[in-house]
């Protein structure tokens, strides 16, 4: 069996230690080992984004970074998002627009929605829609995750 | 009394007659009566006392659970169909 | 029943009750699933399309360090030649248990052969590597027609072709044959002006569901099997399992998670059993997961399909005649969705004069599972182009020529029987009296189609069981699984008998032991059937209140009456007492209140769609681009609209699709080429615009509410409406799916 690896990175701002093999994906980390299991795997070759979540800063797919690879690094998941009595403003946008059918792929939206609007406060419809590209959704045609986006974005502006 | 619709591929036992109107309170002794009338269709409907898979039982348009209990309205109107799903598990999405 | 009437909370758009959940990552899917000593699974698939099993060596993978069973058909009880039966359907045991793992041939690329359990998942899939499997290769058949010729290879041995209960005496690869007719298809033939007829080839297809499939199982020392996983039905997993182990159905609970889409293809089993048994062999618990190549490569896709249309009219556009032949593809073993294509080819239309064939033929490729409205796309792509071609040349508008024909209450259906009350022609109204039909529409290379669909939905059983807290909220316990905001749908039926807001119930979808028999969520019956479960028992648990508020005022209960969450006292007393403050007293009248319903409903009700889209083609790359999409649907009641919306959008969605990318590519060993999301190519949101869902109702007479479903018909009008718009646009009738560049550019004459 492969030897295992020591990390220490940050997790929704918690710093965290695990041990994982060098093979094993942030996705399977965050899953397997941590169970944190709101990233979801839908492909596992990066084109469905089910399991994007934010590395300082910027959107990945969990599935295409290594575990190894955030030491000394930031994660931010959907289970950092919420604060204790309160739903974060994409999380209440989805919900208030029926934004989720079956909900597997919510948490990626979700994430990749959040480092959008991180970036870009105030998008257009073309540009949430070409943002939010490489998120597969199989169940709502994408036209009601697009007005939620579209709703946050109006809100802040 | 009920009225049997024929399904195409059977019509050759009936000469062709596509509605036939026999007695009956169950699917069982209509499928009986229509029996004695046409000797070999029950045997096309039919395998071990049930319906046979594959085959669906409709009254007055609506699916039934395809059993030969099923009870029959003086006026109802009966159709054999293909099972849909060719008998695969429940004919649904 | 049923007839227009103002509803507090039906109608309404409330926050789904499982939402916090499923927004913050909470909710618990398949995968999601841990236990304490947990095994990983993994599935040895064939490399090959067609080829006879001559040995499986397992012995170097269990040798592997970390490796703890492995399983080949072997472990599977015999199956020999008996027929599974499945609750309504029956099917034959050999290719349920063959599907699961292949015991003397392989079918198709990707077909199950062995599968280990290991400590870790990369373990498992390191010694599915190790095993050694010796395949003589056979030819494989990857089409239908090539499949139906007399000296195709076959890939049943002893698969006779049935027709209505009557079975050939030669070995073929066609299962079965269907036949309707309806009139005299010839003299209708005669009486027309203009008859047009046309081939359509559509491909193979995938639900694409996001997740993968999965399941857990563990065996306990007493023999008792539980099984955690995604499925559309958690009474359908204990049924199919138990015929397949030959294991007692009181032996079985299986616990439905969360479940990340379906669209009909998480009804089959495939792992289940296969983790059962390496459950069994370990005595640990084992989780099985696919991979993304593994769910296209080993579950079902949707046929694809060879139909030939022949319809005929009068120069006034009224249709005399409709002839269809339908041959699609079951895949490895039979089962091909063809009767219902043939139900609802013509279903939109009042014909008199019907002959449609369908036959259901087997190919080396994997097994066909239903998906959305089985069978009605492929066959609605040949019959809405022909209609749209009819009117073209007799100079009639598209929407007027269905309207002519339209099939409305009392007309009988192709199949024989006579439609109920339904509501083909409000939705042609509607779709008429929408903006986007008489928008301008003249740019070149721009086009725009219409088509219409039917789907019949189920009904099926469904058992809800409430139980009512001291606080004036009910506790609603149901067995259909949740994709798509049903729990939502059914709670909100409860809670308009008993005039309480949607948020004071609390639905919760619970395992096979802790509900009565619930069929799958799927045939959009979940919000019509189970939701009447619901109606059902919240009227038993009025009736019990009424009871209670007779037994408080010393009434008769019959001098007691309810309306608006309120019970009062009709004759004498001046007494009157809310829904909730009459919860607070059960104690003091009797105890605990329980309802509970159980419905097997046969009145179903049709539904009907037209899809209106306006398209711009590429005409240098052959792309074609939806710039508009208008989607009107019969949905009887829309018992929260949001999701009824989301259910049409989504289906269009899925349907556009179907029309211009997804396709299975194989090569000719019969190997799918394209098993990724990244080359089997689903919609993203930057290829599409909003899809505008337009809600009828004309309420189901067979349903308290009126509702219909909603789920399916949407699929179905897509490819065609968009080949009539790409017509439109370019003056080419496309007849083969998906209508990619490649082929745009090959039907313009580009290359």
């Amino acid at each position: 069996m492969a030897r295992k690896s020591h990390v220490q990175t940050t997790i929704n701002g918690e710093t965290v230690e695990f041990l994982c093999e060098s093979r094993q994906s942030l996705l399977e980390v965050l899953r397997d080992e941590l169970h944190l299991t709101g990233a979801k795997e839908g492909c596992n070759n990066g084109n469905c984004g089910a399991c994007s979540v934010i590395l300082d800063g910027r959107l990945v797919n969990s599935c295409l970074v290594l575990g190894v690879e955030t030491e000394g690094k930031s994660v931010e998941t959907i289970e950092g998002l919420a604060e204790p009595d309160k739903l974060h403003p994409i999380q209440d946008a989805f919900l208030e627009n029926a934004a989720l059918q079956c909900g597997i792929c919510t948490p990626g939206f979700i994430m990749s929605a959040k480092a959008l609007l991180d970036s870009n406060p105030n998008p257009t419809e073309h540009e949430i829609r070409y943002w939010l590209a490489g998120n597969l959704c199989r169940c709502t045609g994408y036209d009601k995750i697009v007005k939620a986006v579209l709703d946050v974005a109006k809100a802040s502006a | 009394m009920p009225t049997v619709v024929i399904p195409p591929l059977m019509r050759k036992f009936t000469g062709g007659e596509e509605n036939i109107t026999l007695p009956g309170a169950t699917v069982r002794e209509v499928i009986d009566n229509l029996e004695s009338r046409h000797p070999g269709i029950k045997e096309r409907l039919c395998e071990e006392d049930r319906l046979k898979p594959g085959i669906a039982i409709y009254i007055n348009g609506l699916l039934t659970r395809g059993s030969l209990l099923e009870h029959v309205d003086a006026d109802a109107e009966i159709h054999f169909l293909p099972a849909i799903g060719g008998g695969m598990a429940k004919p649904s999405d | 029943m049923a007839e227009k009437k103002e509803y507090k909370v039906i109608g309404t758009r409330p926050i789904r009750h499982d939402g916090v959940d499923k927004v913050t990552g909470r909710a618990l899917y398949g995968a999601d699933f841990q236990m304490t000593g947990l095994l990983h699974g993994r599935v040895l698939r064939s490399p090959h399309a067609h080829a006879r099993i001559i040995s499986i060596d397992t012995s170097r993978a269990e040798a592997y360090p970390g490796v703890k069973g492995v399983v080949t058909a072997k472990d599977l009880p015999d199956a020999g030649d008996k027929v599974a039966d499945l609750g309504e359907g029956a099917v034959n045991l050999k290719h349920l248990c063959d599907n699961i793992l292949a015991s003397d041939k392989v079918l198709y690329k990707g077909h199950a052969v062995a599968a280990v359990a290991a400590t870790s998942p990369h373990i498992a899939e390191e010694a599915c590597t190790l095993i050694d499997v010796e395949y003589e290769v056979l030819p494989p058949v990857l089409e239908v027609r090539q499949a139906m010729e007399a000296d195709a290879p076959l890939l049943h041995e002893h698969l006779k072709t049935t027709s209505m209960g009557e079975t050939a005496d030669e070995p073929s690869n066609v299962a079965s044959h269907i036949q309707h007719k309806l009139g005299d298809p010839e003299k209708g033939f005669a009486e027309a002006d203009i008859v047009v007829e046309r081939d359509f080839v559509t491909g193979t297809v995938h639900q694409g569901y996001i997740e993968p499939h999965n399941a857990t199982a563990h065996f306990n020392q007493d023999g008792q099997l539980t099984i955690w996983c995604s499925t559309q039905g958690a009474f359908t997993v204990r049924e199919q399992v138990a015929e397949i182990l030959q294991y007692p159905i009181s032996k079985i609970k299986v616990v439905p998670m969360e479940i990340g889409g379906g669209f009909g293809g998480k009804i089959s089993v495939y792992i289940k059993p296969v983790a059962a048994l390496l459950a069994k062999k370990t005595g640990k618990p084992v989780k099985v997961l696919m991979s993304r190549a593994d769910v296209f490569e080993g579950t079902g896709p949707t046929p694809a399909s060879y139909i030939r249309v022949k319809m005929g009219a009068t120069k006034d556009g009224k249709i005399t005649a409709a002839e269809a032949y339908l041959a699609f593809e079951a895949g490895a073993y039979p089962g091909a969705p063809v009767g219902p294509g043939a139900m609802c080819i013509f279903a939109p239309y009042s014909i008199e004069n019907v002959v449609i064939d369908g036959y259901d033929v087997v190919v080396n490729k994997p097994k066909t599972a239903p998906y959305r409205a089985p069978g009605a796309p492929n066959a609605a792509f040949g019959s809405e182009s022909v209609v749209d071609e009819i009117a073209e040349k007799l100079d009639i508008d598209p929407l007027e020529i269905r309207l002519l024909n339209a099939a409305k209450e009392g007309d009988r259906r192709a199949d024989g029987p006579i439609h109920p009350r339904i509501g083909c022609i409000e939705t042609l109204e509607a779709t008429k009296a929408h903006p986007h039909y008489t928008a301008p529409n003249g740019k070149k290379h721009h086009g725009r189609g219409v088509a219409s669909g039917y789907w019949f939905n189920i009904g099926l059983e469904s058992s809800v069981t409430i139980n009512v807290n001291s606080d004036g909220t009910i506790n609603l316990i149901e067995g259909s699984t949740d994709i798509g905001g049903t729990r939502a749908s059914i709670a909100m039926q409860a809670a308009e008998v008993l005039g309480i807001p949607a948020e004071s119930v609390n639905p919760s979808v619970v395992d096979t032991n802790s509900v009565g028999y619930t069929a799958v969520t799927g045939g959009s019956r979940t919000t019509y059937a189970t939701g009447y479960a619901a109606y059902e028992a919240a009227q038993e648990v009025k009736r019990k209140m009424i009871a209670r508020a007779a037994k408080l005022w010393e009434v008769n209960e019959a001098n007691v009456q309810f309306a608006d969450g309120e019970f009062s006292c009709i004759n004498g007393k001046e007494e009157q007492i809310s829904f909730r403050d009459l919860c607070a007293q059960l104690g003091q009248t009797g105890g605990p209140i329980v309802g509970s319903g159980t419905v097997n409903p046969g009145g179903a009700g049709g539904a009907y769609a037209t899809h209106v889209v306006d398209v711009v083609v590429d005409e240098e790359t052959g792309k074609v681009e939806i710039l508009r999409y208008t989607a009107v649907q019969d949905a009887g009641r829309a018992i929260h609209p949001s999701y009824v919306e989301g259910q049409i959008q989504g289906g269009a969605v899925q349907g556009i699709g179907w029309a211009l990318n997804e396709e299975y590519i194989y090569n000719a060993e019969g190997t799918m080429t394209n098993a990724s999301f990244l080359d089997y190519r689903m919609p993203t949101c930057l290829d599409l615009p909003m899809i505008d869902a337009v809600i009828v109702e004309v309420p189901n007479p067979g349903h308290p509410y009126g509702v219909r479903g909603v789920g399916e018909v949407p699929i179905v009008p897509p490819m065609a409406a968009i080949a009539n718009a790409i017509y439109d646009a370019i003056g080419v009738r496309m007849t083969e799916l998906p209508m990619s560049p490649d082929r745009l550019l090959k039907a313009m004459g580009k290359i």
